[in-house]
């Protein structure tokens, strides 16, 4: 029998220096990430760590797996051919919002509609971090950079709605500040089979710093933000008098949650399409908190074994007698002897 | 009349009609039953750029030249002995590829004054007779109403009795070049096995077409072109896209490997995707990505994780791979990388034919990125090719580059195909997990680094696109590394050529006057050229170059030997810069970018030329 190994978060670790600036958020996810391997029972040579490149996009080399540090906006293209050849490894996408937006935008929801049984983190930082500082296809319309002096002209994209557009099979969103609701979000994008998109909002403390603090702030997350439970009312704000959201025949309504009558309580139903579009649009302008959690997900056929039950279908010819039909083709003629 | 017979040494024919009278698959049949009579052959479809253009229109013709004989052939002719024109747009469009005094075979229903005005051709002219006047031979037949007549008894609408004409020309070229139409009367058996009325009207009409050669007297000649004299061996006739196919799926075998190829769809690459994607059978995994850097990134994805991997397209897409092949490059990752080329810059010409993107493929990337480049000279060669490009990636942990081009992927010729027993083991340096500890660009006397596969116990280990330290493969920015390690991957590239055998000339003086240097497929115009110059007493030779990179090391003693050189291709002078540059010889260009092949002729001119330059 084959020997279970057992590791701890240490043996994930590598002997190089982490070179993130001080205070990055990128070394809280390193840190979920490296504790959440052992507890998924992964094994280091059966894990692959790809990325682009960015700040973020570094993380492979601090993975005691296997790991590529590949192109600007490429992980995601990468990681598909690799998955398709390799249904057996556990693979795992690092990418930035330029990263996996701007430059990578098209592999992102080619990746996305085709959905391998892969995990994308990508890095919401609202900011190019590795070129230093330029707005990125996240940034509020309006923010002043080294690139926009007089602040972006450029609307945003909204990841969630992006993903939902593309028919991403799982979305979910955290922030590097929450190391426990971080980590349990990857377990479950981990555990969905198809590919999970995690937006992870991470805070660039040299180039945007504080973008995110309305969500992570202790006085302000209260009001901010909407953790997503699958069947559980869908409330915020004092938790001593929680605010509830309605949903009465596709429109949103927000009520006290004491006064309110529990029928129209929005139950959170990560299965529900529409619901979750509607989440994915919930705090565009702010009126309503942002949702963190799994706002989608739906078991949809895996592109890997799609390809393996065709194969199955198709009696093989891979002998060398079946390598020499083929060179010869069925209308070949002999000269001589 | 009663036609005289005439053996004929060699001949050339051209199929011209409307992309709608199907004269590929006419020329494919002639081309099929020609090679099993034994004649050596070459051929080459010209179709148009549009994929339906108006009918009956210039643009919308669509041709199949044939070039076969009873001795070597290694081009799809020059110029053409019978000329089978459809309509007037094919008449009027093809004729001056005619030799003098050559046969017309003219459908005289698409010369009427319809087909004339959507030639743009004034209705007044008389195109038959205007052919007739410029000394042609000229044998007109009312193919379409023939073929209608052949056919008063069956079932098919009009429209279908109109399409199967083609069959009527087949079988009054089989019966002119003195071939049986049974070949193609078991092809049409299988192919509309299910498909009754169709598979009895075709077969109809093709042996009324023979038939009406037989009985209507309409030739002067009737021709015999006796079999080649060819090596003992199996034959097969193949195109160079398939052969190019082929010795992939060969490579994958010989390497014990999973082929994964990986394209988005662009002419004249597209076939190469065509085969592979029809050949999951054999193992391989054909995947159509969202665009060309998807394409090549996941071949890269997939050679890490332990594939053969392929990429394939043509000049624009090649341009996008750019940027990912020097990322294989870094990493000394296996891939290999086919551009079919054609006529550039950008769109340029999609279905025309051209060899400039020499200095692309050797030059076209940011940083010190070398990497082995080689050509196919002709359909048949692309397999040998191919096989070679794979052994090279994976022997070497080297993406290699494969330059092929528009008219050796469209065009066919006999190969004699080797069983897969004779062709070698190919053997990767895969890292074991019972190999011990693993220094990811630890490199063997060769420079070649070891290939750990995820999966692989013990040897988990992280590489990208950034400067690495010798050896270790950690992130470096030191200097003397950086220059350490762009020596390092040079030379790796380099040792490629301790594995090419001794260069040779391919035909005519093997010392003095004049050699001329081809690449790609050039091959055939100048083989056919100085072959025949050398005949008749003139001291020319002919070299032909494979590995554009790196060159082979004995290649400056052969240019040595000779007074002058001369390198024909299709293009400006990429390869000319590059021989001048490297062996510091006067060498001299001839250049042609017309979206065409060389003829042998101006081959021929130019060395005569440059011969009597110099007297
Ligand atoms: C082809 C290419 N274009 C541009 C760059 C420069 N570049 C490197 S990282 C980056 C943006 C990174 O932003 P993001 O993906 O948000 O990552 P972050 O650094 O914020 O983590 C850019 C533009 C590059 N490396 N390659
Ligand atoms: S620039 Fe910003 S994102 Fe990049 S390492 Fe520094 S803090 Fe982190
Ligand atoms: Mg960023």
């Amino acid at each position: 029998m084959k020997q279970v190994k057992s590791y701890t978060s240490k043996d994930f670790a590598t002997d190089q220096e982490v070179r993130w600036c001080p205070g990055c958020g990128d070394y809280g996810i390193l840190k979920q990430v490296r504790d959440l391997m052992p507890e998924l029972g992964l094994e280091r040579e059966k894990t692959v760590f790809i990325s682009g490149i960015g700040c973020s996009s570094r993380f492979p080399y601090y993975m005691n797996t296997y790991g590529l540090h590949s192109i600007h906006g490429r992980a995601t293209s990468l990681a598909t051919g690799l998955k398709m050849t390799r249904s057996d490894l556990s693979v795992w996408i690092i990418t930035g919002d330029g990263d996996g937006m701007s430059i990578g935008g098209n592999h992102l929801i080619h990746l996305l509609r085709r959905n391998p049984n892969v995990n994308i983190l990508l890095f919401n930082n609202e900011i190019y971090g590795l070129t230093k500082g330029q707005f990125s296809p996240t940034s509020e319309q309006g923010k002043q950079t080294r690139s926009s002096p007089w602040g972006t002209v450029d609307h945003p994209f909204n990841l969630s709605a992006l993903a939902l557009g593309a028919d991403a099979s799982f979305f979910a969103r955290t922030v590097d500040r929450e190391s426990k609701h971080l980590r349990e979000t990857l377990r479950q994008a981990h555990e969905h089979k198809g590919a999970s998109l995690v937006e992870i909002y991470q805070n660039c403390n040299v180039f945007n710093d504080g973008t995110f603090s309305a969500f992570t702030d202790k006085e302000r997350k209260q009001q901010n933000t909407l953790h997503l439970e699958e069947g559980s009312p869908l409330r915020f704000g004092d938790p001593e008098k929680p605010v509830v959201l309605t949903w009465k025949n596709g429109a949103v309504g927000a009520e006290e949650m004491g006064a309110s009558d529990p029928g129209s309580h929005w139950i959170h139903d990560p299965y529900d399409r529409a619901k979750a579009q509607a989440l994915s649009r919930l705090s565009d302008d702010m009126t309503y908190p942002r949702p963190f959690g799994v706002l989608y997900r739906e078991e949809r056929a895996v592109y890997e074994d799609l390809l393996a039950e065709q194969q199955k279908v198709i009696a093989p010819k891979r002998t060398a007698d079946d390598l020499d039909a083929l060179i010869s083709g069925d209308a070949f003629w002999q000269v001589g002897q | 009349m009663k036609a005289g017979s005439k053996d004929l040494a060699k001949a050339t024919v051209l199929f011209a009609g409307d992309s709608g009278d199907g004269m590929q698959l006419t020329g494919g049949q002639f081309t099929q039953t020609t090679a099993l009579s034994g004649n050596d052959l070459n051929t080459f479809p010209d179709f148009p750029a549009e994929i339906r253009a108006p009918a009956g229109t210039v643009p919308g013709v669509s041709g199949f030249k044939i070039h076969f004989g009873s001795a070597k052939v290694y081009t799809a002719g020059d110029q053409v002995d019978t000329l089978v024109a459809m309509n007037a747009a094919a008449l009027s469009s093809q004729m001056d590829q005619l030799k003098e005094g050559g046969l017309i075979i003219a459908n005289s229903n698409g010369m009427d004054a319809r087909n004339l005005r959507l030639a743009g051709i004034n209705e007044d002219r008389d195109l038959l007779g205007e052919a007739e006047q410029r000394g042609f031979e000229l044998v007109s037949v009312e193919i379409t109403r023939l073929t209608k007549e052949a056919l008063k008894d069956s079932p098919l609408s009009n429209k279908d009795k109109d399409r199967a004409k083609n069959m009527f020309t087949l079988g009054l070229v089989y019966w002119l070049y003195d071939r049986e139409p049974e070949r193609t009367e078991r092809f049409l058996e299988k192919r509309f096995a299910d498909q009754e009325d169709i598979r009895e009207a075709n077969i109809k009409v093709l042996r009324a077409g023979h038939h009406y050669g037989e009985t209507a007297e309409l030739f002067r000649n009737r021709f015999s072109v006796p079999p080649a004299d060819l090596a003992p061996g199996r034959y097969r006739n193949i195109k160079g896209n398939q052969a190019l196919s082929i010795g992939l799926i060969t490579a994958a075998h010989k390497s014990g490997l999973e082929l994964f190829y990986a394209g988005y769809p662009i002419t004249p690459a597209s076939d190469i995707l065509h085969e592979l994607a029809r050949s999951k059978a054999y193992g391989v995994q054909a995947f159509q990505a969202e665009d060309e850097i998807a394409a090549i990134t996941a071949a890269i994805g997939a050679a890490f994780g332990g594939s053969l991997a392929v990429t394939a397209s043509s000049g624009p897409g090649i341009a996008l791979k750019t940027e990912a092949l020097g990322l294989a490059v870094m990493l000394e990752l296996p891939l290999v990388v086919v551009n079919v080329q054609r006529g550039g810059p950008s769109t340029g010409l999609p279905t025309k034919t051209e060899q400039s993107d020499l200095g692309q493929a050797l030059f076209g990337r940011n940083g010190e990125a070398p990497l082995p480049v080689l050509s196919c000279a002709s359909p048949k060669d692309a397999f040998d090719v191919a096989f070679e490009a794979c052994q090279i990636a994976l022997e070497h942990m080297t993406p290699v580059m494969i330059l092929s081009d528009g008219y050796i992927a469209n065009g066919s010729e006999p190969w004699k195909f080797p069983s897969s027993s004779e062709l070698p083991e190919i053997q990767p340096p895969v890292h074991k997990a019972e190999d011990g500890d693993y220094t990811p660009y630890k490199r063997d006397e060769k420079g070649v680094r070891k290939w750990a596969i995820p999966g692989t116990a013990g040897a988990e280990h992280r590489i990208g696109g950034l400067e690495k330290q010798a050896e270790t493969g950690h992130v470096s920015y030191d200097s003397e590394n950086h220059q350490q390690m762009v020596r390092e991957r040079k030379e790796k590239v380099e040792r490629v050529a301790h594995g090419y055998a001794a260069q040779e000339v391919s035909c005519g003086s093997k010392k003095g006057g004049l050699l001329v240097i081809s690449w790609g497929s050039t091959y055939g115009a100048v083989r056919t050229a100085v072959e025949r110059l050398h005949k008749n007493g003139i001291a020319v030779g002919q070299y032909h170059l494979r590995h554009l990179h790196p060159l082979p090391s004995d290649l400056g003693k052969l240019i040595e030997r000779y007074d002058q050189w001369l390198i024909p291709e299709l293009n400006e002078g990429q390869l000319l810069q590059l021989i001048r540059s490297t062996y510091l010889v006067d060498a001299k260009g001839l250049n042609k970018v017309q979206g065409v092949p060389f003829a042998h002729r101006e081959v021929e001119e130019a060395i005569v030329g440059m011969i009597n330059e110099k007297k």
